[in-house]
């Protein structure tokens, strides 16, 4: 059974302008311990979405089951220890400003009533997790923003969460602050066996730190499965927009460029160890007749390179069949390209 | 240049005036904070938003406002004379001060709490917190600036007031400046005890100002 369930879940924000769908019909299952990644373009459902994971939304319609437990069922004492249970941490950090460090990651354990002296010793426990044990005493505003984000997770973490929910938690840092964080969030997954959902705007957020991967759009779950599948050939628009970028921009390039034109065009994605191999060159030797390479990009996926690459085949239809063949027998995917990408 | 007993005069003046004002102040605040903590969270956007209850308190706030202060005062002698047993002297004009008062106090308290960050209420709430908690250890906290900064406004407001109850036998430096200033023409005296009022307000601000100062931690 997944830790994290969601059925036909729909959220609706009635406007004095009308309805706006913020959710349609989401169905997601998270495993325990995966690093599960929510991502979409800003404004696409993905923040209401965390938020109904503990309820801070409640969705209009549908079911969200945490380790089996329908959170609409709950009564408001439950629901308030059901997410004491799970961990959260934001964008813009939202630490208390008024209160130290040690306070403020003592702060859900003085909520589940903890006595001072137990809280402070586990406070300081994971502020040594975090790596700012020397930090206790400062306050928020002397400490920089990847610091912060590491007290907010310190505070999350304290009531021993079994899922930790990331809301842009890197949007507002720098890559390598964002690099270090990540590396944070891996390390209490893989240390700690918590369940983390990272939501993002930021491909490389998911490639860096995610194991499986949801793509929303207006509302909607595009697509979803493993990082390294969805990498290697998105099946919906959302997820080759956000993954190649804007191609129909490429496409319509090479379509106003005559010199360009090609009667077919293929789109190959590279994986494993094709792209240390020259395919491509040994492939123009092998048939003695010339490609054009069209539009080409190679991009690292978790350590992998990968890429895609556009080719112009030669008019004959015989060899391209042929070269479909030799370069699907070389491991590589090859999809048709066509004008509506 | 005084003689003894102006001088004896002028300091129970200030006694008076300063137990006027801080009693008047505290009382305020005992009925004023509450006011001013409902008021922020039923409103619309507020932690628990409540219609009815939201317009019950904003409509008494704004009748009591708009009564200028000393109509006020004459208004309530009857309920003064019922609660304290007299009209006149200090300890009566504390019951309209107050009643004037909490309102003002109530808009304060409400317009510190609403400065408090949504964000921070939103992951006090994904911890498990609730309205309580948020009430207590998270908007009163993180307001804390905002609110001692009000008190001090509050607290210069009330000694004004408490000058201007004197024109009806309030007690007090106010008192004394319109008995001898205004109709005796004892313009000395009057100078003096404006001069007292003014140090007054300066102690009280400065006070609040350096006490606000400490306990912001967010500089």
């Amino acid at each position: 059974m997944a830790l994290i369930e969601l059925r036909g879940v729909s959220k609706v924000y009635e406007q004095p302008e009308g309805a706006v769908h913020a959710l349609k019909d989401v169905n997601l299952e998270i495993e325990r311990s995966d690093v599960y990644g929510i991502i979409g373009m800003s404004g696409a459902g993905k923040s209401t979405l965390v938020r109904c994971l503990n309820f801070l939304e409640r969705p209009t319609e549908g079911e969200i089951l945490i380790d089996g437990k329908n959170l609409a069922t709950l009564s408001e004492k439950e629901l308030r220890k059901q997410r004491s249970e799970t961990g959260m941490i934001f964008q813009h950090f939202n630490l208390l400003m008024q209160k130290n460090v040690i306070s403020n990651v003592c702060f859900p354990l003085r909520l589940l009533k903890v006595n001072k002296k137990e809280a402070e010793k586990r406070a300081m426990e994971l502020l040594d997790l975090v790596g700012l044990s020397d930090k206790e005493k400062a306050y928020p505003a002397q400490l920089s923003g990847g610091q912060k984000q590491r007290v907010a997770i310190a505070r999350a973490l304290a009531s021993s969460p079994k899922i930790l929910l990331c809301d842009e938690a890197t949007s507002a840092l720098d890559p390598q602050t964002t690099e270090s964080i990540l590396q944070l969030l891996k390390q209490i997954n893989k240390d700690l066996g918590i369940t983390v959902v990272i939501i993002t705007h930021q491909m490389s957020v998911v490639q860096e730190a995610c194991n499986k991967v949801a793509i929303i759009e207006n509302g909607q779950v595009a697509e979803s499965g493993e990082v390294e599948k969805i990498f290697n050939a998105p099946k919906s628009k959302a997820g080759r927009r956000l993954i190649y970028g804007d191609e129909s921009k490429v496409i319509r390039e090479i379509e106003n460029a005559p010199e360009l034109h090609a009667k077919k065009k293929i789109r190959i994605v590279y994986s494993k160890n094709s792209a240390f191999e020259p395919v491509i060159a040994d492939m123009i030797l092998h048939f003695q007749t010339p490609v054009n390479i069209l539009h080409a990009e190679t991009r690292n996926v978790g350590g992998i390179a990968k890429g895609e690459m556009i080719l112009g085949l030669p008019e004959n239809r015989h060899i391209q069949v042929d070269m479909e063949y030799y370069l699907r027998e070389r491991g590589l995917e090859i999809q048709e390209v066509e004008e509506d990408v | 240049m005084f003689d003894q007993q102006t001088i004896t005069m002028l300091l129970e003046g200030i006694r008076d005036t300063v137990y006027m004002t801080l009693i008047s102040t505290l009382v305020g605040y005992i009925l004023g904070l509450p006011m001013g903590v409902i008021l922020a969270v039923t409103d619309k956007d507020g932690i628990r938003p409540n219609r009815a209850v939201y317009r019950i308190l904003d409509v008494i706030s704004n009748i009591i406002r708009s009564v200028p202060f000393l109509i006020l005062l004459i208004v309530l002698i009857p309920f003064t004379r019922f609660v304290v047993g007299k009209s006149y002297g200090s300890t009566a004009t504390i019951v309209p001060l107050v009643i004037s008062a909490a309102p003002y106090i109530g808009r304060l308290v409400e317009s510190s709490l609403k400065e408090v960050d949504k964000g921070v209420i939103e992951a006090a709430r994904s911890m498990g917190a609730s309205d309580l908690d948020i009430i207590l250890r998270v908007m009163l906290v993180e307001a804390r600036t905002s609110l001692i900064t009000g008190a001090t406004i509050a607290l210069g407001t009330i000694l004004g007031y408490s000058a201007m109850a004197g024109t009806v036998g309030g007690g007090g430096l106010g008192d004394i400046a319109v008995r001898y200033g205004y109709y005796r023409y004892q313009t000395d005296i009057m100078v003096v005890t404006v001069l007292l009022i003014i140090i007054l307000f300066q102690i009280f601000q400065t006070t609040g100002m350096k006490i606000a100062k400490k306990v912001e931690k967010r500089k």
